[in-house]
C-alpha cells in the first residue's frame, strides 16, 4: 500500500526530473575537500578492506555506521538470515569491537522507516572517530521551488528527523532566503547562527562551515546539502557530524566527478536500464502496469487505475517517442517487475496514434504477453490507430477514454482489491 | 485576443537548425504563427525553412522585428539562450528544453525579474491561441478550437486530454499554456489567473496542477479572493510514490504541505470545480461555467 500520509512536497523529484543519491561517506569527502571539519573515517566495502584497518584505529571511541542510500539508520535495525546483527549505527568503545561489528553489518539488511520491510543491503560501511557532542543543530542548503532561490534552513533541533520537528515544532525551524546570483553571504550564516543560539566561540567555525557548504551546493548542483547533526564539540569546535548530498540530475553533464559515485546496487535494476533508455520509470507495490506518454498523463493514469480499485505497479512516462523498441523494453521491464496485467495510455499529440499502433503491435512480435492489454489511444489519428489494432488480430482490450481503460484492466486483473 | 500572444507577436526561434527546431518551425508557421527569424551562432546569414537566420537574437530583433522568442535549444546552452533573449529585448521568452539545472533556472529567474522580461517555461509544449492561430510551442493544433476558455497546466499530454475535452465539449479555448513541468518556472499559475481575469475574450478558466510546491495552492488563494470568473481544475499525483522524496527540508518551507489532497482541499475551498479523474476535466468546465 501506498502511504499517502507520508507525501511531502519533495514528493515528486523523480517526476521532475531526480535527484541522485550518494553515501555519507561520500558526502563527507567532498566536504572536507572544500575544508569543512568532519571526524576522522574509514569506509570499507569488503572484509578484506576492514581486515586492512586492524591496527589503525587508533583506541578510543569509534562509530560504526551503515551506509545506504536512506534515512532513520540510527533507529533501524540490521539482519542477516532473519536474525538481528545490531542497529545501524552503533557506537563502540574500542577499535577492535568497532571492527566486528562493522563485519556483522556488511552484507546484512538494514531496515528504517525510510526502506520499508524489504529493507536494503549494506554494502559498505563507514568506521568514524567519536566525538565529545555538546549541541546538535541542522543545517541545509535546498532550492526553494516556491521562491525560485536558494533556503538556508537551520534547527537548534539537530540529529532527529526533520519532518518531525517541522510537524511538532514548525517554530524550531529557521529559513533565511539567498538571492541565487549573488550567493551566501557571512551575515546570512550570522544571522542564523544567531537564531540558533551558537555561542560567541563558536560563531566563527559555524559561518566558516555554512560558506563551505554553500560552496559545495552551488558549484555541485545540488538539490540538498544537509547536515545533520551539525555538532558543536566540548571544545567548541564546529563539524558535520552526518551530511547527505544529493544532486540535481540535470547538472549531472558537468560534474563526471560526482556521476563516478554513482553505486547502482542501491538503485532498483529496473529503472536503472529503463533510465538507459531514457525511460522514466519508477516501481512501485502495485501490479498493473501502466505505459503512458507524458508526466503528467502517466500521473494522472496512475491515479485512474487507483480510482477503480486497482494499484499501479509502475510510473512509466516513455516520453515523446513511443517506437516499438522502447514499448518493448517497457514490456520486458514490466513482465519482469511481475504485473498482472499493463495499461497503455497514449495521447497522440505530434506523436501520430497510427504510429504508436505500429510501434505496439511490432513491439509484440518481440514479447510475448499473457496476460491481459488494455491499450487508449487518443487524439491525432485515433481511428486509423484502432483499426491497426483490430487488424493486427493479437488480444487487445481497447478502451474509449482513461476511465473505460482504467476500469477495463482493472476488470481484466481480477477486480478490485 | 489572447492573453500573452497577440496579433504584433514576431517571433524568433533559439535553435532553429537543431532536430526540435527543425520539426517545430514548419508546425508553427503552417499553423499561421509569424516567425520571422532564427538564431544559430555561426550560420547568421544563411535561410532555413525560409527564415532567415542571424548570428545573435538582437540582431533579429534589430533586422527582423522579432519580439518574442522560442527556445529548442540543448539544456546544457538553455540558460544562456534564456538570458540572451531578455538581454535583446523580446517581450516574452517561451522555452521548450527540458533538462535545465534548476540552479541556473534560480538564477535565470532572479534575473528576468530584473528585466521584466516574461516567461513561459522551461520544459512547457508552449503558448496556443486558436483565435488567430498563433502557436508558440510544440502543441498539436489539431485538438484545438477557438472560444472563451483559458487553459493553464503543468503537464504536457494531460493539457492535450484536457483541450481535447473542451473541444468535444464545444468549448473552445481563448489562450492555452503550459507552465512547465520544472521546479522553478517562469509565470505561476496565479500570474496568469490574474492575466485571464484581466482577458475580456476569456469566460472561464481550466488549471491542471501537479503534486509538489506551493503554486495551486497559492492559486486557490487567488481564485477566492479576485477571481469572479468559473474556474475548474484537475490535480494529477494522488498515487505518486510516497519513497522517492529527497528533499526533507523541502517540506519544511511549507510546512510540509503539498499533496495532492491537500491542493485539492484547498482548490475546493476557494469555489474551485474539481474534477475527480482526468477523464471528468472538460464535465468540470461545464459545470463550473453553469451549463
Amino acid at each position: 500500500m501506498l502511504d499517502f500520509a507520508a507525501m511531502t512536497l519533495y514528493v515528486s523529484p523523480v517526476l521532475l526530473g531526480g535527484v541522485m543519491k550518494i553515501h555519507e561517506y561520500q558526502a563527507k569527502a567532498l566536504l572536507r575537500e572544500a575544508g569543512v571539519s568532519c571526524p576522522e573515517g574509514h569506509a570499507a566495502t569488503s572484509l578484506a578492506g576492514m581486515e586492512a584497518l586492524d591496527g589503525k584505529l587508533a583506541d578510543g571511541v569509534w562509530v560504526v555506521k551503515a551506509q545506504v542510500h536512506a534515512g532513520g539508520r540510527g533507529k533501524g535495525i540490521a539482519y542477516r538470515d532473519g536474525t538481528e546483527v545490531g542497529r545501524g549505527v552503533q557506537v563502540k568503545r574500542s577499535p577492535g569491537e568497532a571492527l566486528a561489528a562493522a563485519k556483522s553489518l556488511l552484507g546484512a539488511t538494514l531496515v528504517t522507516v525510510q526502506t520499508g520491510k524489504k529493507g536494503k543491503r549494506i554494502g559498505r560501511v563507514l568506521i568514524e572517530r567519536g566525538v565529545e557532542i555538546a549541541t546538535e543543530l541542522y543545517l541545509a542548503f535546498i532550492v526553494d521551488r516556491d521562491n525560485s532561490r536558494v533556503a538556508l534552513i537551520g534547527s537548534s533541533e539537530g540529529g532527529t528527523e526533520i519532518e518531525e520537528v517541522a510537524r511538532k515544532s514548525p517554530e524550531k525551524i529557521h529559513t533565511v532566503g539567498i538571492d541565487p546570483l549573488v550567493g551566501l553571504k557571512e551575515y546570512h550564516a550570522r544571522d542564523m547562527a544567531i537564531r540558533l543560539g551558537i555561542p560567541v566561540g563558536s560563531l566563527p567555525g559555524f559561518v566558516s562551515l555554512a560558506t563551505k557548504l554553500y560552496g559545495v551546493f552551488a558549484s555541485k548542483d545540488c538539490s540538498l546539502a544537509e547536515v545533520n547533526p551539525l555538532v558543536i564539540t566540548k571544545s567548541g569546535a564546529v563539524i558535520a557530524l552526518d551530511a547527505k548530498l544529493g544532486f540535481d540530475d540535470n547538472g549531472l553533464f558537468r560534474h563526471p566527478e560526482v556521476v563516478a559515485l554513482r553505486d547502482l546496487d542501491e538503485e532498483e535494476p529496473s529503472e536503472v536500464e529503463a533510465a538507459d533508455a531514457k525511460l522514466n520509470y519508477i516501481k512501485l507495490d502495485g501490479d498493473i502496469g501502466c505505459l503512458v506518454n507524458g508526466a503528467g498523463l502517466a500521473m494522472a493514469t496512475m491515479d485512474a487505475v487507483k480510482e477503480c480499485g486497482g494499484e499501479p505497479a509502475n510510473f512509466l512516462d516513455v516520453g515523446g517517442t513511443a517506437t516499438a523498441d522502447n514499448v518493448a523494453l517497457s514490456f520486458r521491464i514490466m513482465l519482469r517487475d511481475k504485473v498482472k496485467g499493463i495499461f497503455v495510455n497514449v495521447f497522440g499529440g505530434i506523436v501520430r496514434c497510427d504510429v504508436v499502433a505500429q510501434g505496439l503491435v511490432e513491439a509484440l512480435s518481440k514479447v510475448k504477453l499473457d496476460i491481459p492489454l488494455v491499450v487508449r489511444l487518443a487524439g491525432n489519428r485515433k481511428d486509423e490507430a484502432v483499426a491497426i489494432l483490430a487488424g493486427s488480430g493479437l488480444p487487445i482490450i481497447t478502451a474509449d477514454d482513461m476511465k473505460d481503460g482504467a476500469e477495463k484492466i482493472v476488470r481484466a486483473c481480477g477486480g478490485t482489491r | 485576443m489572447s492573453i500573452l500572444l497577440d496579433k504584433e507577436t514576431r517571433v524568433v526561434v533559439q535553435g532553429i537548425t537543431g532536430g526540435a527546431g527543425q520539426f517545430h518551425t514548419p508546425l508553427m508557421l503552417k499553423y499561421g504563427t509569424a516567425v520571422v527569424a532564427g538564431v544559430t551562432p555561426g550560420k547568421g546569414g544563411q535561410t532555413s525553412l525560409g527564415v532567415p537566420i542571424f548570428e545573435t537574437v538582437r540582431d533579429s530583433c534589430v533586422k527582423a522585428g522579432a519580439n518574442t522568442s522560442i527556445i529548442f535549444v540543448p539544456p546544457r546552452f538553455a540558460a544562456d539562450s534564456i538570458l540572451e533573449a531578455a538581454d535583446a529585448g523580446v517581450r516574452l521568452v517561451v522555452c521548450i528544453t527540458e533538462g535545465i539545472p534548476v540552479l541556473d533556472m534560480a538564477r535565470v529567474k532572479t534575473y528576468l525579474a530584473r528585466k521584466g522580461t516574461a516567461l513561459v517555461g522551461p520544459n512547457t509544449p508552449g503558448i496556443m491561441a486558436p483565435g488567430f492561430k498563433c502557436k508558440v510551442g510544440i502543441m498539436p493544433d489539431m485538438i484545438f478550437s477557438p472560444g472563451r476558455i483559458g487553459v493553464i497546466s503543468r503537464s504536457g499530454t494531460l493539457t492535450y486530454e484536457a483541450v481535447d475535452q473542451l473541444t468535444r465539449l464545444g468549448l473552445g479555448q481563448s489562450t492555452c499554456l503550459g507552465i512547465g513541468g520544472d521546479p522553478v518556472v517562469g509565470f505561476t499559475f496565479v500570474e496568469l489567473l490574474e492575466r485571464f481575469q484581466a482577458d475580456p475574450d476569456t469566460d472561464g478558466v481550466v488549471m491542471i496542477g501537479e503534486i509538489g510546491g506551493q503554486a495551486e495552492e497559492a492559486a486557490a488563494r487567488f481564485v477566492k479572493e479576485h477571481m469572479t470568473k468559473p474556474v475548474a481544475a484537475f490535480i494529477a499525483g494522488k498515487t505518486a510514490p510516497p519513497g522517492r522524496r529527497m528533499g526533507h527540508a523541502g517540506a519544511i518551507i511549507s510546512g510540509g504541505k503539498g499533496t495532492a489532497a491537500d491542493k485539492i482541499a484547498a482548490l475546493e475551498a476557494a469555489g474551485i470545480k474539481v474534477a475527480k479523474t482526468p477523464a471528468d476535466i472538460g464535465q468540470a468546465m461545464l459545470e463550473a461555467l453553469g451549463r
